[in-house]
């Protein structure tokens, strides 16, 4: 469709969103990430019948640890676009890029950029 | 089999808030069933103190491992030959298996990743709930198979108290009357003469309430 979406994203390709588990979400803050949303097919039209229920599930869950730790659960998103819905993909990475942006990098990272500048 | 919970991570951070490296070991047993301790568990924690340490501005070294169980020599052996090189252990086994890693691993600090609940039941998928109290004097022959002692809010032996309302105990609208349960299993089997039988006062000295309890099988010491 040659859309434009911002080129902060990188995209993990996965059969179902049922696949992804909390340790995914928890190692990609771990390596640096900022953010992470988990984009599933709409509900009620898993091909799988339920892995994006499961999702968004381990999604609730993984968001709660985040909080427990201090990175926050709200870096992290679950959002349902069918397969085919180009434009509501380039819009949802679109409000995914401005959304971390506002929060600003990884809490992670700052504390060993802070600790070098001190 | 025994069910458990993970801690608050701020209290287990609390633990190992000085230390920079530690030995994570999970149970490949009760606690895995019950999604508390097992090797997936183990690898969530880890993730999440080691994030939860660089954000202060300190690194974590963790090392994983999930054994069979804690609870049997044999298993808590396999990791003689590491363990010294950590500053602590926290384990993510039930209450046993921590107490057991202490004994065995004296000069290491041992610290609990869960809390033990209950010996209990997955009723469904995400649902746990409790069953036996191990009271040493099990009495599930005469009550249909249902334990008056874990389920009656009362530990009642002969019969439902005045707060039992359809079939529901009177402390929570959730929970199911134990003796309205054995009641409707009795009738079921079409033993309900079994329920006039009177339950003498129970032998308490063989539960917790006796002291610290012992099994010995003379046959199998060697």
């Amino acid at each position: 469709m040659r859309l434009t979406y911002p080129d902060s994203i990188r995209i993990i390709r996965l059969p179902c969103t049922g696949k992804v588990d909390v340790i995914h979400m928890m190692e990609a803050f771990q390596k640096g990430a900022d953010g992470v949303y988990v984009a599933g097919c709409l509900e009620g039209e898993c091909h799988y019948l339920t892995g994006n229920l499961k999702a968004k599930k381990r999604v609730e869950y993984t968001k709660k640890l985040l909080d427990e730790i201090g990175v926050g659960g709200e870096r992290l998103e679950m959002h349902n676009i069918a397969a085919s819905d180009g434009p509501r993909f380039a819009e949802v990475a679109k409000e995914m890029h401005e959304k971390i942006k506002a929060l600003g990098p990884n809490p992670i990272k700052g504390a060993t950029l802070n600790k070098k500048a001190a | 089999m025994i069910v458990a919970e993970r801690k608050p991570i701020d209290e287990i951070i609390g633990f190992i808030k000085n230390y920079k490296k530690i030995l994570l070991v999970g149970c490949n047993e009760c606690v895995t069933v019950c999604y508390a301790g097992g090797k997936k568990e183990v690898g969530i924690l880890a993730s999440a103190l080691k994030m939860a340490f660089k954000k202060e501005g300190k690194e974590l070294e963790i090392e994983e491992v999930t054994l069979e169980r804690q609870c049997d020599h044999e298993y808590l052996e396999e990791i003689r030959s590491i363990i010294d090189q950590y500053e602590a252990v926290v384990s993510l086994a039930c209450g046993v298996g921590v107490q057991f890693m202490a004994e065995k691993y004296f000069s290491t600090p041992v610290f609990p990743g869960v809390n033990t609940c209950f010996l209990g039941v997955t009723e469904a998928s995400g649902v746990w709930t409790e069953r036996c109290q191990a009271c040493g004097q099990c009495i599930l022959g005469q009550t249909a198979g249902i334990c008056p002692i874990s389920r009656c809010a009362k530990r009642l032996l002969n019969g439902p108290c005045g707060g039992s309302t359809n079939g529901k105990c009177e402390i929570s609208k959730d929970l199911d009357c134990a003796w309205q349960l054995i009641i409707d299993r009795l009738k079921e089997l079409d033993r309900l003469d079994d329920y006039e039988e009177i339950m003498p006062i129970k032998d308490w000295s063989t539960e917790r309430a006796g002291g610290p309890r012992k099994v010995v099988r003379e046959d199998l010491k060697s």
